[in-house]
């Protein structure tokens, strides 16, 4: 509101301050009083109003405009938009061409019409987007967040919009970020929050953010008042993942920012309860908005070739009137010398020159013929992608009824495209899977735990699912089709019949309830937590958790235990504490009482490690011990200490430390028998639900796991970790140090002291590549040694076991350290962690000092579950001709196991994997592929290369294996190669390569590369490309529909033309028409429009089930099969044909009549028209009554507005004089037979074509559909429920029909079980039962035989692609938003329901769109 | 259970024929078992309808006399030479004669034949103003410039009507004698000349101006006639009801034709003993020449014709739907091979 007391660069502008000649802006905050400010209030209000016109003049306040119109400027600048397209330009060129009296066809006001009615269609669609942008706009700029008001001196309400840069903004759990925010203050005791980004990159974990260094020390709540430093930071950039800047404090102290430090508008805070921050960035200067800007706006293919077309249109519509010129001027020439009474002079009674009436007529023909190039055609594709994305957003099997959101799309001008596909750019992490980590099983000490009852559970999970969907569990039924093997796959199978859209797995009602109680954990559905034990393992850690209760006194507690029982408890602590996991209280959550400290290393200096184990540390503030020790978080580790109630007093001996050098005493672990009872009860609060917090689930679902063996993780605060086991009570950890995780190490680390043994110990949890090479060497000499080695192998082979079944898999480890050793690698740890430069490399070697010689405790699977339906999708896309890209940041293994486990690689395929370190190497790595590739046709067996030494290039699979295969191979490649093969030089190279693989898996990506890819792929294959997800569900739909239009339209166009032309040849080419300038005008706008609309809407030429089952049939689409070039050509013929048809036989029939002009031109508009209709019926493949009506429509419509506009006025229309035409006519019979003959002349070699074609060489999808009618043909009734599509009402049909199969087969009592379908379910058409003998018959049949060699679609088929439909649809549903397609974040598609903004607003938005929707800006 | 109305969220679609696509539909798939049964019926039907076309059309008698004299053979050859070069061609009357040997059948219609004149021609087609033809009496001062070079005359007068149509009014007359036996007196065979524009033209669309002070001649007063015309437009007929703009000749002539080859109606024959038809005997019809058309290669005739159900002599009809019925039987029996063809093959994949 004021002034900043620096500001002397700029005199008013108080709030931010942009350096204009400098890159980084300045931030500072609102609420200093600027300088020499006299009366405080009165400084107050002026400086608000100061503020508010300074950033409106150079700063972006939050207010969000992404409107492109003003009702001022609407109509001019949406008009200047609008004749951008030529074709605009054009037609209001014509009409305007119909002032000139030389030349004029039409009445001039007439010839306006059409072209003012599709420049008004399109403006008032563009007011209404422009409209619900505005609402959008409004409705995000009205939302609510706290702002620190200065005169209030508390945070007030205010809308997002008055949001300024250089405003304290407190937010709390579950709220959206308005602004890009400066983290100064987190109700987190460590300085940290949590921030959910799912809305700008779609991925769902947690982030981290941590305080700005500095205040994060700060005990008391963050006041803004006191807040004086300056901001310096980066100007508004794009780029999500860089922030630099740094503060500047008053005492000249600097402090860098980080990206860590920044909450970018749209993200959601998780996890913590409120934060509070600068606003450095606002409005359209976020990054999520300055990501979101410049659609691009894509051309279909269709679009592209329609505009050649309508090229072509010209050139014939020019060639045409300059013959029909040349031909005038001939005439004229003829005539006009022998006084002909027809001739008429120029006006001024000298004649024409023959060159200049060749002119006029040129013009005037072009008028004539403008119906050549179909000025509806836009527009009727417009509206036909409108309906399509109606149609889209409608399908209730993109339907998510746990967010109860529909799809939405937001592209107008892609639907077409979907059809045409090539290749699917996929993410992984939310797209192919769920993003939920479910423990699925483990081994320990070399024992294999395989958790049956937890994979049934699971199994459950789904199964519950299933029924409480559908009810009609197909058992049975389908079996034949499960050829997967794995339990649950088989089982997916199974499950999906019904036709509701939204299968995933885990009981979804249950996991939204869930979910919906807890909303301040990201990850936490029942599925997960809800770990069922394997018996024996739990048998065993009960045991262990027995004895050592027992034995805990005693000197050495664990050395009571086996070597396999204390496996398994140092297995479990593992996996209780090694981790990050938070605990949270759903009624408590974690507040500032409690310390703050930098996570990752807790203990900071050796200093500090001594006094932490100093009893004396007791008193606050206490400093006693090392002079270094006043540092700040002092006072506060005390606190911590008194808040833990076991603290009182446990000194352990220093020497027990065995570090003689100095003077440590330890309180060690707390946990003592006798405090036991005490702790217990203090602990009654009646069994608190705990609940986890993670940052990546896979790591919650581990402390799942162990909770599920009552190995529970209570309490973590910066230096203990608490677990609590039901005999031997609550443990208490000293945490020492936490190595977290990093993607070179693949690991990560604890240390702790153990509380029973008082050693030291190292629990590491890792990939298993990276771990298994850290073992502890054992000699084979000792049986000891012997049987480590073979626990070993045995864990290795279920890894192997495991990573074959996609799971993902962890080792755990534990190493003890001796005091001695700790002592060592302390000292170098804490110099590394002072070392000023590089200290992240040495805390790096640091670490991997601690991580050797390890234990292997044992190894565990996680199962990221795979959306439903994937691997089935998958191969169905594949079957399509489609290639698919998995483009991921994972790490490789798991990018691999994730594809075997969604069949995008293949056990028996080859696998090319791409690994290389440097250009060179990958430019030689890339060679080497190629040649192999190509090769391979003739050599079968894998080409074993043995790279470099940087590099590795090697089949995967066993040799024998890949020999079985003579399929291509799929390529792995990793985020570094592929930056190398990104490069302009080998572009080509990697391109080609890709091209010979059946998928392409990328691993490690950024993306920044994943958008390279695609637009790699795009521009240099021109293939079409989709980036996951998007709603290629509707295919049948989509496939042909806009080819019906495109062709029908202009065909009709050009058969009308052709009419004209022809008649050309008898008006002395003197641009007359026989057709009277209304039907001229507005036959292709009112008369000839609607049946193609609908057509183009609603027309498929195969059901969607079949396109479903045989998916080969997309290719079709593909390849354009359906429009091509020489489709063009080839109509534009048959149109020619037809117009001389149309032409010749009213010419003959009429020939040395009596006819006048227009009631010669009327029965060939009808004629025309008529035909016209046919030949789209000939072309339509489905005809719902809305087809028919709207033929009908058009006849009807033609008809009355003839009859009305030739009785309305009998001098009205000056050039042509059509009075009372149709009604003579309507009393002509030779009118009706003229009409009732031409059509059929006209259309019968089309018709003949056809219907030759149909039998003799049909199409691919001509098949289809014969046989999707021939298969219900056997069993009637399906077929007819079928017909009619089996709604979910009319489940009940489907269901039935399931019943009867199962019935007989496993399930008799089944039919008690009746239920969840919907009333007309049971009441079902009669004709269901009068076939149901028949049914039960054939389908027996067929399920009886084993292999059934079903011709087409029999019943059982038909079930199965249904599951397929609707889990095609979820799988696209579920699929996140991957804005490959337009390489940017945020562009775009997301969308939320009640998200206006696309992909920025909207808390959990989960749909998905449109490969490359134009967000409508 | 939870998939039922009460439980479904706001925004989920509806669930209905419409919006999930799945309208009831017919999907008829164009092969030869479909298309063989539409060739052969539709075949059959044309050809039946073309017989009875086609005779129907023989029934019609039309009898024609091109008498511009070109050849120099008719009688009208000496008033076609004597018009050549002439503008306006001197008036001049020829003959033809002929003889019926039997009953020409009635009613009979009496055309007049214009060939390679191009009404339809634009700039001809368009000079008109049909609010001066409609009576508009501002319009009949104030011609549209549509009707230039024929707006306005020398002295600088409105032409009414104005427009090249008007002026190439087709002038020449006709009038017929029947001579009922040989040697026997020519007897002037009644023509009716009233109704043979259309209804709605002659009651409607044309119209003339107000009459001032009860005289046509007095509402046409400031205008001058066509410059090719030699009577102004009210004097065209005796006939107060077919005089002006509402002279039957004149509002047929200005219903352009559609083809540079159109006959006009004259006159019908249906009045006393002619009721029937022509009965047999010589005729002969007096020419009144005055219309030139040998400038630009044009032919006049004259055209008695009776007429059917479906209006004058037009065989092409009958013929075209014998054409089309025989092509579709074809296609049919082409169709049909096909059939037997693969229908096998057909039977062979159901199996």
């Amino acid at each position: 509101m004021e002034r900043e007391p620096a500001g002397t660069e700029e005199p008013g502008p108080p709030g931010r301050r942009r350096r204009r000649e400098g890159r980084t802006r300045t931030v500072r905050s609102n609420l200093l009083p600027p300088p020499g400010a006299e009366d405080p209030a009165a400084g107050a209000a002026k400086g608000e109003r100061r503020r508010r016109r300074g950033c409106t003049q150079h700063l972006a306040d939050n207010r969000l405009k992404t409107t492109k119109y003003t009702l001022l400027s609407f109509l001019p600048k949406n008009l200047f938009e609008q004749f951008h397209r030529p074709a605009n330009v054009y037609f209001v060129f014509i009409a305007l061409l119909n002032f000139v009296p030389a030349v004029n066809a039409f009445q001039p006001g007439l010839a306006l019409a059409p072209v003012l009615f599709i420049l008004a269609i399109t403006a008032f669609r563009d007011l209404w987007e422009d409209y619900s942008r505005h609402r959008s706009d409004h409705k995000i700029n009205h939302l609510g967040c706290r702002v620190f008001s200065r005169e209030e001196k508390k945070y007030v309400n205010r809308f997002w919009k008055e949001i300024h840069v250089g405003d304290f903004v407190r937010l709390r759990c579950n709220e959206i970020f308005p602004a890009d925010i400066l983290l100064l203050s987190s109700s987190d005791p460590d300085g940290l929050c949590h921030i959910e980004t799912a809305n700008l990159d779609g991925e769902t974990n947690l982030k981290r953010r941590q305080v700005v260094r500095g205040f994060s020390e700060l005990v008391s709540e963050f006041n803004p008042l006191t807040f004086t430093s300056v901001i310096e930071c980066e100007k508004p950039n794009n780029d999500l993942s860089r922030f630099r800047g740094c503060i500047i404090h008053d005492n000249g102290k600097k402090a860098g920012l980080y990206k860590e430090n920044l909450l970018l508008r749209g993200c959601t805070l998780r996890n913590t309860d409120a934060v509070v921050g600068i606003v450095i960035y606002a409005g359209h200067e976020t990054k999520a908005l300055l990501n979101n800007s410049g659609p691009r706006y894509k051309r279909s293919k269709l679009e592209r070739q329609m505009n050649g077309d309508v090229l072509w249109c010209v050139l014939l519509l020019v060639c045409m009137s300059l013959f029909s010129a040349v031909g005038h001027g001939l005439w004229i020439w003829r005539y006009q010398e022998k006084k002909s009474l027809f001739y008429v002079p120029t006006s001024d009674g000298s004649s024409l020159s023959p060159v200049t009436a060749a002119v006029y007529s040129f013009l005037t023909m072009i008028i004539v013929l403008q119906v050549l190039i179909p000025i509806s055609l836009y527009v009727s594709i417009e509206i036909v992608k409108a309906c399509q994305v109606y149609f889209i957003n409608q399908d209730v099997q993109l339907y998510d009824e746990e967010t109860d959101s529909q799809l939405q799309c937001r592209a107008l001008n892609i639907t077409e495209d979907l059809g045409q596909i090539q290749y699917i750019f996929s993410d992984k992490t939310g797209t192919l899977t769920e993003n939920k980590m479910v423990f699925r099983r483990c081994t320990v000490s070399g024992v294999e735990y395989s958790h049956d009852a937890n994979a049934q559970r699971l199994a459950r999970y789904q199964e519950a699912d299933s029924e409480e969907e559908e009810v009609v569990p197909r058992g049975g039924s389908v079996s034949q089709r499960g050829s997967i093997g794995s339990h649950q796959s088989v089982r997916v199978v199974h499950r999906t019949q019904s036709t509701k859209s939204h299968r995933r797995t885990g009981s979804r009602a249950e996991a939204k309830r869930a979910s919906m109680l807890s909303k301040h954990t990201a990850f936490s559905s029942p599925m997960e937590k809800d770990i069922t034990p394997d018996p024996k393992l739990l048998e065993k850690v009960s045991e262990c958790d027995k004895s050592l209760a027992v034995a805990r006194h005693q000197e050495h507690p664990l050395a009571h235990l086996s070597p396999e029982l204390s496996d398994i408890f140092d297995f479990f602590i593992a996996l209780t504490i090694c981790n990050t996991v938070v605990v949270t209280c759903p009624d408590q959550p974690r507040t500032k009482v409690r310390v703050r400290f930098e996570l990752k290393s807790p203990v900071k200096t050796i200093e500090d490690f001594l006094r932490r184990f100093t009893p004396s540390c007791l008193t606050s503030g206490c400093s006693s011990i090392g002079s270094l020790a006043a540092n700040k978080s002092n006072h506060k580790s005390g606190s911590s200490f008194l808040s833990t109630p076991s603290s009182d007093g446990m000194l352990l001996r220093l020497e027990s430390l065995g570090q003689p050098t100095s003077a440590i005493t330890s309180n060690g672990y707390s946990s003592q028998a006798d405090d036991w009872a005490s702790e217990l009860a203090q602990e009654q609060e009646p069994e608190r639900e705990l609940r986890y917090e993670a940052e990546s689930p896979d790591e919650a679902a581990l402390v799942y796991a162990a909770r599920a063996y009552n190995c529970v993780l209570v309490e973590r605060l910066h230096d203990q970790v608490s677990v609590e086991l039901p005999h031997l009570g609550r443990l208490t950890f000293d945490l020492l140090h936490t190595l977290g995780f990093d993607s070179i190490r693949k690991r990560m680390s604890v240390v702790i002291r153990h509380p029973l043994t008082n050693e030291i110990n190292v629990y590491t949890k890792g990939a298993d590549s990276v771990v298994m090479d850290l073992l502890q060497p054992c000699s084979s000499v000792d049986a000891r040694g012997r049987h480590q080695k073979k626990i070993r192998s045995k864990t290795q082979n279920y890894l192997n076991l495991y990573a074959a079944e996609g799971l993902r898999t962890l080792c755990i480890a534990k190493r003890v350290l001796s005091k001695e050793e700790y002592a060592c690698w302390l000292q170098s740890h804490l110099e590394a962690e002072s070392s000023p430069e590089n200290s992240e490399e040495l805390l790096f070697q640091s670490a991997i000092r601690l991580e050797t010689n390890l234990h292997l405790l044992g190894a565990t699977g996680i199962e990221d579950r795979l959306q439903d339906g994937v691997p089935e999708t998958i191969s169905k896309l594949r079957q399509a001709g489609l290639q698919i890209w998995v483009l991921t940041g994972d790490k490789q293994e798991t990018a691999v196991n994730i594809a075997y486990a969604c069949k995008l690689l293949d056990h028996d395929e080859e696998v090319i994997t791409l690994n290389a370190t440097s250009q060179e190497a990958c430019a030689a790595l890339l060679d080497q592929c190629l040649r192999y590739v190509q090769s391979r046709g003739l050599q079968r067996a894998p080409e074993k290369t043995k790279g470099k030494v940087s590099m590795r290039f090697s089949s995967l699979c066993p040799p024998s294996m890949s020999t079985a295969s003579g399929r291509s191979p799929s390529l792995v490649i990793d985020g570094r190669s592929l930056a190398y093969a990104l490069e302009k030089n080998l572009e080509d190279k990697f391109l080609f390569l890709a091209k010979q693989c059946r998928s392409v898996l990328c691993c490690r990506s950024t993306p920044l590369q994943k958008s390279m890819v695609v637009k790699l792929v795009r521009s240099k294959l021109k293939a079409m490309t989709l980036a996951i997800g998007d709603g290629a569900n509707d295919v049948s739909m989509i496939q042909v529909a806009d080819v019906g239009v495109g062709i029908s339209g202009q065909e009709g166009m050009q058969m009308f033309v052709g009419l004209l032309f022809w008649f050309q040849f008898f008006c002395g080419f003197s641009a007359s028409a026989m057709i009277d300038q209304w039907y001229l005008i507005f036959f292709n706008l009112l008369f000839s429009s609607l049946p193609p609309l609908v057509t183009g809407v609603l027309d498929r030429d195969v059901p969607a089930n079949v396109l479903q089952t045989n998916p080969q049939l997309y290719k079709s689409g593909q390849n354009m099969e359906e429009y091509r070039p020489r489709t063009f050509w080839f109509n534009m013929a048959d149109a020619t044909f037809q117009s001389l048809v149309c032409f010749s036989i009213p010419y003959l029939a009429y020939y040395d009549s009596n006819v006048d002009l227009f009631t010669w031109g009327t029965p060939i508009v009808t004629i025309a028209l008529l035909t016209f209709l046919l030949h789209l019926g000939i072309e339509t493949k489905t005809w719902t009554w809305l087809n028919w009506i709207t033929c009908g429509f058009s006849v009807l419509l033609f008809f009355t507005v003839a009859l009305i506009y030739n009785a309305s006025c009998a001098t009205c229309y000056p050039p042509s004089n059509p009075y009372w035409t149709m009604q003579a006519l309507l009393g002509d019979p030779v009118f009706y037979l003229t009409c009732l003959m031409t059509p059929v002349a006209a259309l019968l070699p089309r018709l003949f074509f056809r219907s030759l074609q149909g039998s003799v060489f049909p199409t691919q999808l001509q098949l289809a559909r014969q046989l999707a009618r021939k298969s219900p043909r056997r069993h009637r009734t399906p077929k007819e429920t079928f017909a009619q599509g089996c709604l979910p009402k009319d489940s009940g049909t489907e269901h039935s029909a399931g019943r009867t199969v199962s019935v007989p087969l496993s399930q008799p009592s089944w039919h008690t079980q009746q239920p969840v379908c919907s009333p007309e379910a049971s009441g079902e058409p009669s004709t269901m039962d009068m076939s149901m003998a028949l049914r039960e018959h054939t389908l027996l049949e067929r399920l009886s035989a084993p292999a059934p060699s079903l011709p087409t679609f029999s019943l059982l088929n038909w079930i199965s692609s249904w599951s397929l439909v609707s889990r095609l649809g979820s799988v696209l549903q579920f699929a996140r938003t991957e804005q490959l397609a337009d390489g940017q974040t945020g562009r775009g598609l997301a969308v939320q329901p009640h998200s206006g903004r696309s992909g920025l607003q909207g808390p959990d938005h989960r749909l998905l769109i449109g490969a490359s929707s134009r967000r409508s800006q | 259970m939870t998939w039922s109305a009460t439980a479904r969220g706001a925004h989920q679609p509806d669930n209905t024929a419409f919006t999930q696509q799945r309208l009831p539909a017919w999907q008829p798939l164009l092969s030869a078992s479909i298309a063989l049964p539409l060739f052969f019926c539709a075949g059959l039907a044309f050809i039946g309808l073309g017989l009875g076309l086609y005779y129907s059309s023989n029934g019609i008698k039309e009898l024609e006399y091109d008498y511009t004299g070109d050849s120099g053979t008719s009688n009208c050859s000496v008033c076609a030479e004597a018009g050549q070069g002439r503008a306006p061609p001197p008036p001049c009357s020829c003959a033809w004669s002929f003889s019926l040997p039997e009953l020409f059948q009635g009613p009979v219609y009496l055309y007049y034949e214009l060939t390679n004149f191009y009404q339809n021609n634009r700039r001809y087609g368009v000079s008109r103003d049909d609010e001066q033809l409609s009576g508009l009496p501002s319009a009949l001062r104030h011609p549209v410039n549509e009707c230039a070079p024929y707006q306005l005359s020398a002295a600088g007068l409105p032409i009414a009507p104005c427009g090249a149509i008007a002026n190439s009014l087709f002038n020449d007359s006709f009038s017929l004698w029947h001579q009922r036996l040989p040697g026997g007196l020519y007897v002037e065979v009644p023509l009716d000349r009233s109704g043979i524009a259309w209804w709605t033209d002659y009651h409607v669309k044309f119209r003339n101006p107000p009459l001032v002070n009860g005289s046509l001649a007095l509402a046409f007063q400031g205008t001058a006639p066509p410059p090719n015309w030699r009577r102004p437009v009210y004097e065209l007929s005796p006939d107060p009801n077919n005089t002006g703009f509402i002279n039957q000749d004149f509002v047929v002539w200005m219903r352009t034709a559609a083809l540079p080859m159109f006959r006009k109606l004259y006159a019908r024959i249906r009045q006393g003993n002619y009721s029937a038809g022509l009965p047999r005997g010589a005729y002969r019809v007096n020419i009144t020449y005055n219309y030139p058309v040998r400038a630009f290669g044009g032919h006049k005739l004259l055209i008695f014709s009776s007429i059917s159900w479906m209006g004058g002599k037009n065989p092409f009809l009958g013929i075209a739907y014998l054409v089309v019925g025989s092509l579709c039987i074809l296609t049919g029996f082409v169709m049909l091979i096909v059939y037997i063809r693969y229908q096998d093959q057909d039977d062979d994949d159901e199996e």
